[in-house]
């Protein structure tokens, strides 16, 4: 960042986010006595031929807000305009980049389940996409190894393993292997290969020996340094800071674009989880962020690691699941029958499959009739749900770890290395990307997030209204204040509450829960809930009310089955929605049973007005 | 008047083609500027080192890994033959030996004292890249590149499969609406690119592979039959290693003619030898299947037409429409509404009003149409 920088004295920060398809430019300016997002601009991101150039992309986006502020951002030299006036002139100027692809990586480990997944923990943390995972129990012989590395080609290398005083030669077998393949990069061969070891401090200098001449080796400390320790984030600022020394400044009209930037440019998924963690920090809560895009989907969240009594960020990456690129790959994976779970109609599998390439083939096309917006909208529920089962997979406590157990645990105990998300804890979910962000309806948005994370007890439903989390991830970094302010006021679109009790029955017509609700007018309703149900009562996006649930002996609220829950609850565009199909949730196998209860779903939520089932 | 721009294929009867001939690792260029190339002219060529073999020689041998160097007979850098003994160890007094056999013929690339490993290399693997199109060198990179340029007819497809192939083109069907079946692949098809019109079967590629054909250009494809064809569901779209018969899809998935302008040009250039690749990759970066003729020298003088990434649509423009309702019908543009409009999913979106061909008129998402002809 310029040191002259005087924060108090911003008035106006330019924020751009290269995308792999799209770069967006977001102006915020400071109104009153808060910063506020005024005026958004796009173009199309320019880093393939015929222009390769980042830049022309970026300069387009800022003129397109150029025309629509009418405040005068470039110069004649196309630089950033830093003289002010009330018509010109920004005081910062910061941007995220995922164009290209984004960053991606190959890690290894020792053992897979422990500091391979802790390299990876450690590599998906910073923004990249891990492309493979190496380890001695990978499954894969040696020779397989070599060819998976030399045909993957990389941007970056981390190489973990061993906790430190730990097993040397292991490390060095996999650093072997590594040096055998002479790993190239996916830019270019004119440079070499960056590489971060971040294993058993012991193998540092053997290390040193096998890859110095061969790639851009940059030690750091353990990531892993015993097995109840992890330390990631000195290797996540080395990955960051790789990216931009030697990824970055490779890509076409990268390193023009960092000249024009104050501070360092991030990757985008890292921007996002700066955001997400502010978010669970400042408001004491546990959060799940999704952002689902063309080709890939992102899962952020912070969880409470109860054995360590810490706060976990962990994000993962789902990279052949998205709405466009991916679309086809989303039914490849799901399958055919858990895409159609969703659907209230039959259709044909021929004409189905046709329907699906063909989008995988034009992947810019949209929905036109409403039963093809209700098919996306099925993929994108099973796109979401595998890349939540994903992340739960990946989002774990640290796996190898000795316990000691008192007899109390046995009866209590949990499995080393379990998921640490516990939706019952979860406090909001954030979704963004195109299919939630541009629903035509914010209920349908809402319904394809609680289908697809299951939201247990009560949990705020939000979505990123013009997908600007980078920006002001980025802008968290230098300026937290004004990115709080501006997520608060202009990011987030609050959808509403869902209300979800824990637990199944085998009966319909068995009640579920008895619910009241206290509304902010002195208003009550009382009303009890059966088996299989889904339905919305309004309330305000700026209201809150009193909401008591009473569940049946089955069901639990979060403080133990029949216990009774008060909670203050906020309201949203859609308002209050209470769910009682259970959890886990397990959607009927009868064709017939299915289509007349997703009917039935869909009308008392108003998702899809004017379908008639 | 009002305009749109949307995406497009390129189908141009006389345009320049440049294609970069890139080797995989640094090597020789055989060509400089100004040489003319035929489509199997080696270009470019390089030697890829070897497969490397690790081997866990200190097991093999019976020694701890700090024993292994001094039990190797052969250094690092070393050539070895296969069979040959390349280390040695011994035990109780030297009275029993354990002898350590290289499984390769290549050389010993390194030694570990403390892995206990040792990595072999297989000889070098010699790459040598072809021309693929006919044409002129405009471009060398010494020891990495070579572009060769060339005046041809070039069809982009919409999604294909398979690699590089030249041939020569035969009209395979008689129409542009004419599904390619069995009954359409001939022995003498062997070595040959088929134009085919509406769906290519999966029971037509199958005789097709077993005729050695090289390639079939044609409107639609099936999926499931897609899926037959490589074994797997494709989940993204990325081709172009696929063995076998190279297919170039003109139009998409489903029963869908050829287009006019397409099959036309294809049949116009029966006889001629036509380079095409399969290779599709439908992300950033977009790389669509092509079909490449270079022209004559008679036949490539005129004026040519620049590839194009888009085009623009004016009130007039044949269009196809790309979504249900609809699929795959051509219609004329008659408006192009500036503010957004409602359509039947509930989005507010840009649209073009399109009249098909019973004369119905309809509001069609732009991002749902492309240039037809």
């Amino acid at each position: 960042m310029s040191s002259s920088l005087d924060l108090a004295k911003i008035r106006r920060i330019l924020a751009t986010d290269c995308g792999s398809t799209t770069t967006k430019a977001i102006l915020i300016q400071k109104v009153g006595d808060e910063y506020r997002q005024t005026h958004r601009g796009e173009a199309p991101t320019t880093v393939e031929a015929p222009v390769e150039d980042v830049t022309h992309g970026v300069r387009n986006s800022i003129r397109e807000l150029e025309e629509l502020s009418g405040i005068k951002m470039l110069d004649d030299e196309g630089q950033i305009y830093k003289e002010m006036s009330d018509t010109t002139g920004v005081d910062l100027y910061v941007s995220t980049s995922s164009a290209g692809g984004g960053l991606q990586m190959i890690v290894s480990g020792v053992v897979k389940e422990m500091t391979g997944e802790s390299a990876e923990r450690a590599a998906l943390g910073a923004g990249a996409i891990v492309m493979e995972t190496l380890a001695v129990n990978d499954g894969m012989l040696a020779h397989e190894k070599i060819e998976r590395v030399r045909y993957l080609r990389p941007d970056m290398m981390l190489l973990a393993g061993g906790v430190d005083g730990g097993t040397v030669k292991h490390v060095l077998a996999i650093t072997e292997i590594v040096g055998a393949s002479n790993p190239k990069p996916r830019l270019g061969l004119s440079y070499q290969l960056p590489v971060i070891y971040a294993g058993n401090v012991d193998a540092r200098e053997e290390v040193s020996r096998i890859l110095s001449d061969k790639v851009e080796l940059d030690i750091c400390e353990n990531l892993r340094p015993s097995l109840e320790k992890e330390n990631l984030d000195p290797s996540r600022q080395r990955i960051q800071a790789q990216f931009l020394e030697h990824v970055m400044s490779h890509a076409p009209g990268y390193p023009n674009l960092m000249k024009l930037t104050d501070v360092d440019i991030m990757p985008t998924p890292g921007a996002v989880g700066k955001i997400i963690q502010t978010v669970a920090r400042l408001e004491d809560i546990k959060v799940v962020g999704v952002d689902i895009g063309g080709a890939t989907t992102d899962v952020f969240s912070v969880f409470k690691n109860y054995e360590t009594g810490e706060d976990i960020f962990n994000r993962s990456v789902s990279a052949n699941l998205g709405m466009s690129y991916s679309f086809s790959n989303v039914l490849a994976e799901a399958g055919l029958e858990n895409v159609m779970r969703w659907v209230p109609f039959d259709m044909e599998e021929t004409q189905l499959r046709n329907q699906v390439k063909n989008k995988m083939i034009r992947p810019t096309s949209i929905p036109h009739a409403l039963e093809d917006l209700i098919f996306e909208q099925a993929v994108a529920r099973e796109a979401l749900r595998l890349s939540f089962e994903q992340h739960k997979s990946l989002a774990v406590g640290l796996k190898g770890v000795q316990k000691q157990r008192s007899i109390g645990d046995i009866f209590a105990q949990s499995e080393s290395g379990s998921t640490l998300v516990n939706m019952m804890d979860c406090g909001l979910v954030i979704g963004s990307g195109g299919v939630l962000s541009h629903a035509p309806l914010r209920n349908q948005s809402a319904l394809m997030m609680i289908d697809s994370f299951y939201p247990e007890g009560f949990t705020k439903l939000a979505v990123d209204s013009i997908f600007m989390m980078p920006h002001l991830g980025v802008l968290s970094e230098v300026y937290p204040e004004a990115a709080n302010q501006v997520f608060e006021k202009d990011c987030l679109i609050f959808i509403g509450t869902c209300v979800a009790p824990v637990g199944n029955t085998n009966k319909d017509s068995n009640t579920v829960m008895e619910v009241t609700i206290e509304y902010p007018d002195g208003k009550r309703e009382d009303f009890a809930m059966h088996y299989g149900q889904l339905i919305k009562k309004p309330l305000g996006a700026e209201e809150t009310a009193k909401v008591t649930v009473k569940p049946s002996r089955e069901f639990d609220m979060g403080v133990g089955k029949g216990k009774v829950v008060v909670e203050e609850v906020k309201g949203g565009l859609v308002g209050l929605i209470f769910d009682t199909r259970g959890r886990p949730f397990n959607m009927t196998t009868n064709p017939r049973e299915r289509i007349e209860k997703l009917t039935e779903w869909y009308r008392n939520l108003e998702v899809y007005p004017g379908f008639e089932g | 008047m009002s305009q749109a721009y949307v995406p497009s294929l390129d189908v141009l009867e006389r345009t320049v083609v440049r294609r970069e001939r890139r080797l995989p690792l640094k090597g020789d260029t055989n060509v400089k500027v100004g040489d003319s190339v035929d489509q199997s002219t080696i270009v470019a060529s390089t030697e890829l080192p070897g497969k490397p073999i690790p081997l866990s020689a200190a097991v093999k041998l019976n020694v701890s890994p700090t024993e292994l160097p001094e039990s190797m007979l052969k250094k690092e850098g070393d050539t070895i033959t296969q069979d040959e003994t390349i280390g040695m160890s011994y035990s109780f007094f030297g009275l029993f030996k354990t002898p350590l056999i290289s499984p390769i013929t290549g050389t010993i690339d390194s030694i570990s004292g403390i892995s206990g490993q040792i990595i072999l290399r297989e000889a070098p693997i010699p790459v040598e890249v072809e021309a693929y199109i006919s044409g002129n060198v405009v471009e060398v990179e010494d020891g990495e590149a070579v572009t060769v340029e060339t005046t041809a007819a070039l069809i982009q497809g919409i999604f294909g499969i398979g690699q590089e192939k030249v041939g020569e083109l035969v009209l395979a069907v008689p129409d542009r609406s004419t599904v390619l079946k069995p009954e359409h692949i001939k022995p003498d098809h062997q070595g040959k690119i088929l134009i085919g019109g509406n769906l290519i079967t999966h029971e037509a590629i199958k005789l097709a592979d077993e005729y050695k054909v090289k390639g079939i250009i044609g409107g639609g494809i099936n999926d499931r039959d897609l899926k037959e064809i490589l074994g797997y569901d494709l989940g993204v779209a990325i081709t172009g290693n696929e063995p076998g018969v190279t297919l170039v899809v003109t139009e998409g998935f489903g029963n869908i003619d050829m287009s006019e302008k397409t099959f036309r040009l294809l049949s116009s250039h029966v006889g001629d030898l036509a380079s095409i690749n399969g290779a599709t990759q439908i992300r950033a970066g977009v790389i669509r299947p092509e079909v490449i003729i270079p022209l004559s020298k008679e036949k490539a003088e005129g004026n040519v037409s620049p590839a194009a990434e888009g085009k623009i649509i004016e009130v007039g423009a044949k269009v196809r429409i790309i979504r249900n309702p609809n699929f795959g019908v051509i219609g004329e543009v008659v408006g192009l509404p500036h503010e957004q409009t409602l359509i039947p999913s509930g989005a507010k979106v840009r649209v073009a009003t399109i009249k098909l061909p019973d004369g119905s008129k309809y509001d069609i998402p732009r991002a749902n149409i492309e240039i037809a002809d």
